[in-house]
């Protein structure tokens, strides 16, 4: 699975459902490419020991439903879909949907599930891992923090964070919100493994997620260091494109951009 | 109910592996049994009500069914969204204990009152909402529902001793249980103050007034049929909750009453004003907010006079 045909959709799909949310999906777009490209292991979305996948920042969903359709899970028909009238494809994940575990949208729930679904897997001793995406921003929440001291409390080895840290959030730049700094040494202080990585290099995402010990030892956060609306020159590091949507000229100066980043 | 909740609970879990225990820190010398006996399968979380929530979300999607304990405002109230967008729109079955649901707590003040918690879950059409009256019935209810699809509230009672006359630990979900039968009016009372609805009855009785007597703890699904028939049949239906009059019991009857076109006068007895903070027993929190036995056979009166009834009716 490539970051551009996940780029390529996440575009498309903006652009004819005239809905924004295109630079939070672009900055997690290579970390859903590395995820559902070798890490997840789920062969079948019914199959009751598949890895768990939670998107905790559901507005970058776009992401998530262009890497289900590239997994074959949902048809182009579905993903047309997206933002219209009687549609499960929201701008933020339906668990109705074949491939979505849990709903989100809300941010500061999704870690929550991710914890209890850890749990689960140990006290039905799978080896099953939990991935929650969550966004930077989305740690002012405090509910992030309930979970994060309970994952490393009860040694939740099995629960993987990634945070798209791209100093982003809906008003401004998160230094200036809400200092998160400094994040690593914070979710350390609170008894989890924790590294940082390029955010947008699939292969170092996908060798960090793998090497991870997930039989014992402590809970795991990859601080993913991402650039909001990435391979998109003018949405790079822009506050407007959490929310804007493309005119015709900006998307075809989007496309163009993308096949380039490649 | 509480320790008669938790000794079902072992029962239940003695046979059903995917029962688990969580707690918010709550529960001291309540829980322990359960703790003692599946160590392995209860969880004290931390003063932590939105991880709870969410964890038990966790736990539910992988098949579990996690009972989720605390006081009533902080197992329902302070998750609130929690309970919204996780166990309800996943439609899983963890169940919300909130103990000490209406006035119980009553030298705790505002912030351990469950006054609100029925109202605020009810416009969730996705949660079943249960509110036994005794011990005896919080038992039944308890085993006929463990295994329902979906959420549940179990709104309870510390007590383990009171109960309702004539109930005899009945229960049917989406039913009303009648205790008493009367044609002057009818009483319909939520939760552990059915005994000072019980007590209302008996006053009136001496008076030579005849009053029904259901007791409704099974708020959602609403038990439908069993309100429009017995409201049909009287003048004057009497409400009575520890809770708000909005959003509770009353405003569940009164809204049957509208929609099935009856001519019943409805009285709604519940908290009517903001509370002011002023602490106390349940039982002088009851007279103060006018749900004591005396004070509610004092409004059926008064509501019947004004509608004209005849006294000396017979009561059945």
């Amino acid at each position: 699975m490539e970051s551009v045909q996940i780029r390529r959709i996440i575009l498309q799909q903006a652009k004819r459902a005239g809905v924004g949310h295109i630079g939070s999906a672009l900055s997690v777009a290579d970390i859903i490419s590395a995820l559902y490209g070798s890490v997840l292991s789920i062969p079948n979305p019914g199959h009751p020991d598949r890895d768990r996948f939670i998107l905790s920042n559901g507005h970058a969903a776009l992401a998530l439903y262009a890497a289900l359709y590239l997994k074959g899970w949902l048809t182009e028909g579905d993903l047309d879909t997206y933002c219209s009238n009687n549609s499960l494809l929201g701008v933020h994940p339906e668990s109705r949907v074949t491939g979505i575990d849990f709903c989100t949208g809300s941010l500061g729930q999704g870690l929550t599930y991710g914890a209890g679904a850890a749990l689960a897997a140990r006290l039905q001793q799978s080896r099953r891992r939990i991935f929650v995406l969550l966004s930077d921003g989305e740690c002012n929440e405090g509910s992030i923090w309930e979970a994060v001291m309970f994952a490393a409390h009860h040694g939740l080895s099995n629960l993987i964070v990634v945070i798209d840290l791209n100093g982003q959030q809906a008003f401004g730049y998160t230094s200036q919100v809400l200092n998160l700094h400094p994040l690593i040494a914070r979710w350390q202080a609170f008894g989890w493994d924790a590294q940082a990585v390029d955010g947008h290099n699939v292969e170092e995402l996908e060798s960090a997620m793998n090497a991870l010990e997930t039989t014992s030892g402590p809970p795991h956060v990859i601080v993913a260091n991402t650039v909001a609306g990435k391979g998109v020159s003018f949405m790079e590091h822009q506050i407007k494109w959490h929310y804007w949507p493309m005119s015709d000229e900006e998307y075809r100066q989007a496309i163009d951009d993308i096949e380039d980043f490649r | 109910m509480r320790n008669t909740f938790i000794r079902t609970l072992i029962e239940l879990a003695e046979r059903d592996e995917r029962i688990l225990l969580l707690t918010s820190d709550l529960g001291y010398m309540a829980l322990e049994t359960f703790a003692e006996r599946f160590p392995q399968r209860f969880f004290n979380v931390g003063i932590a009500e939105q991880n709870m929530i969410g964890l038990a979300t966790g736990l539910a999607e992988a098949g579990f069914i996690p009972f989720a304990y605390s006081i009533a405002p902080f197992a329902v109230l302070r998750p609130y969204e929690f309970i919204r967008n996780g166990p309800i729109a996943h439609h899983l079955p963890v169940r919300i204990v909130g103990m000490g649901g209406g006035l119980e707590y009553g030298y705790d003040g505002i912030s351990h009152y469950g006054h609100d918690d029925i109202g605020v879950l009810r416009v969730q059409p996705g949660i079943t909402i249960l509110t036994p009256a005794d011990y005896e019935q919080a038992r039944s209810a308890l085993l006929s529902t463990c295994h329902l699809p979906g959420p549940i509230y179990y709104r309870l009672s510390k007590d383990d001793h009171s109960i309702i006359p004539e109930l005899n630990g009945r229960f049917e979900l989406g039913r009303t249980e009648c205790i008493t039968q009367g044609k002057d009016l009818l009483i319909i009372a939520m939760g552990s103050i059915a005994g000072e609805a019980y007590q209302a009855v008996q006053d009136l009785k001496q008076q030579g007034i005849g009053a029904s007597l259901l007791v409704a703890a099974s708020i959602n699904p609403p038990p439908l049929d069993d309100l429009r028939k017995k409201l049909s049949g009287h003048r004057l239906a009497v409400t009575v909750e520890a809770h708000h009059i909005t959003g509770g019991l009353g405003s569940m009857v009164a809204e049957i009453l509208a929609e099935s076109g009856g001519r019943c006068k409805l009285v709604r007895c519940g908290i009517e004003e903001p509370l002011d903070g002023v602490v106390g027993s349940q039982r002088y929190l009851y007279d103060k907010y006018g749900l004591s036995g005396q004070m509610i056979a004092a409004k059926a009166l008064a509501a019947l006079q004004q509608i004209g009834s005849s006294k000396g009716s017979t009561y059945e």
